[in-house]
């Protein structure tokens, strides 16, 4: 089973989402994303300063199967990224939810986040897909 | 879905199950790098039961043989002796690759890829048509892959002594039956090991059996990344019915002499020689950061000239390699688009890795 925090937010494409107190987000892939990628052998960050809009893919991590987009929660600036995937990228499978996080973004419209589905949804969503 | 005798205790393991060429296949049990790792540096195993062995018998095998294949089984003076080889149509077109080996004077054993069984099975038995060859699909069999610079000496701790005392003296491509058993001192990886068949039934106490020597569950996975380091050709990826021997980095498993012999092919294969063989097989080594992909284009000298056939990221060397199909005079840099963006890598000669240590 996933483990899905409670306290974070969840998009449709396996990102999480929390709300630091400075209003920035950060962003990650959800652990049933990474478990389905299996071992991630590089990760390309977007720049720090670079615009984006929801739904742009701003980052690509790379398993040794395949190549997934990470997309953007929301409309915004990015304002951070973890320089240390570029080294160790397999921090998302080890901690995706802590070291592995991938960027954080500084939202246009705070509101935006609110609109992002919560953990009991997600749940949902995953389960319908089916493991 | 088919399913090998050993299914269900790769489900009892948590492996990662995918559909391979219609079988329920593990892809990994944990992480494919770490299993990579373990074949490289100790022990692991691969249930490879999916892959079809076919006992040819009768006093004309030799000879059917020696027009079915591109190689030639009369290198095999030796029983128990492996060969490589090609199976061609007129065309010279890749059927299938597979291993032979010569068990005794009228017997011998082939084990060729699951994906392409059916049609490869029907191909033989049409050549086979008004001869007395007789072709029998051995699926009683199991077959698991021990491999890694530990694997034997785990495998005999598995096999009993028996058994043990026959494989510690096996050359390298040679196998030996004992009893219902056979062990082959062959593999899919680069490093030394045992391809062993066995009764189905008796598969799953002997995996455990290996489990309990140390020897680790890997998936296809690893199996992969481990091949293509080993710069060994997958079919349907590196070759197929499309291409020549000569255009995959297989020249070497073309027996031309003697000229006498007139395998499957091999006209074909004469013609494109004469006319000189346009494309050939390379390895790629990326030198920006990346992971290469099957069927990304390769750039040489700015245009787009070729295709990579099989493209990983290699744990061993920590950077991404390839197999890819260019134009034959291509030389040392190319260039491969990745995601839209063109990114430089080194043509080398494969293997990429042998026997734990980089080559490149």
């Amino acid at each position: 089973m996933s483990n899905i925090p409670q306290e974070l937010r969840y998009t449709e494409t396996h990102e999480w989402i929390r709300l630091e107190e400075d209003g920035t987000l950060t962003v990650g892939i959800t652990d049933h994303a990474q478990h389905l990628l299996g071992d991630i052998v590089f990760v390309e960050l977007p720049e720090e300063g670079e615009e984006c809009a929801a739904g742009d893919d701003v980052a690509v991590v790379e398993s040794v199967k395949a190549a997934s987009d990470v997309y953007a929660p929301v409309t915004g600036e990015i304002a951070a990224i973890n320089t240390k995937l570029t080294d160790t990228p397999e921090l998302i499978n080890q901690d995706p939810y802590g070291e592995g996080w991938i960027f954080r973004v500084k939202p246009m419209d705070p509101e935006d986040y609110d609109a992002l589905m919560d953990a009991d949804a997600y749940q949902e969503r995953i389960s319908e897909e089916g493991e | 879905m088919k399913h090998t005798p050993l299914h269900d205790e790769h489900v009892a393991l948590g492996a990662k199950m995918v559909d391979f060429g219609g079988w329920d296949m593990p892809l990994a049990y944990g992480s494919q790098i770490e299993e990579h790792h373990r074949v490289r540096r100790d022990a692991g195993m691969f249930d490879v039961s999916h892959m079809t062995v076919v006992d040819i018998r009768g006093p004309q095998a030799r000879d059917w043989l020696r027009r079915l294949l591109a190689n030639d089984v009369a290198k095999l003076a030796r029983p128990g002796k492996a060969l490589y080889s090609c199976m061609l149509n007129e065309e010279g077109g890749v059927i299938d690759d597979l291993i032979v080996y010569r068990l005794g004077d009228d017997r011998y054993r082939m084990v060729i890829n699951a994906a392409t069984t059916d049609k490869d099975l029907a191909w033989m038995r049409r050549k086979a048509e008004g001869t007395d060859v007789d072709l029998q699909v051995r699926d009683d069999l199991a077959m698991i892959a021990v491999q890694g610079p530990m694997a034997r000496e785990k495998a005999h701790a598995a096999l009993g002594d028996e058994a043990a005392a026959v494989a510690g003296a096996l050359e390298p491509f040679f196998m030996a039956e004992i009893g219902d058993l056979a062990v082959a001192r062959t593999g899919y990886t680069g490093e030394d090991g045992y391809e062993i068949m066995l009764p189905a039934a008796e598969a799953v106490a002997f995996w455990r059996r290996l489990q309990a020597a140390g020897v680790a569950p890997c998936g296809l996975g690893a199996r992969d990344t481990l091949r293509l380091e080993a710069g060994m050709n997958l079919y349907g990826a590196d070759m197929d019915e499309t291409v020549t021997p000569l255009e995959s980095g297989l020249a070497w498993t073309v027996a031309f002499a003697p000229a006498e012999r007139d395998f499957i092919g091999r006209a074909a294969l004469e013609r494109q020689k004469a006319e000189g063989v346009k494309r050939k097989l390379v390895g790629l080594v990326l030198e920006d950061r990346g992971v290469l992909r099957n069927h990304q284009i390769v750039r040489v000298a700015g245009e787009p000239a070729g295709e990579i056939t099989s493209g990983s990221f290699s744990p061993t060397l920590g950077r991404a390699i390839a197999l890819a199909r260019v134009p034959a005079e291509t030389g040392e840099a190319v260039e491969v688009e990745v995601r839209g963006r063109p990114l430089k890598a080194k043509v080398v000669k494969p293997p990429f890795v042998r026997h734990g240590k980089a080559l490149i």
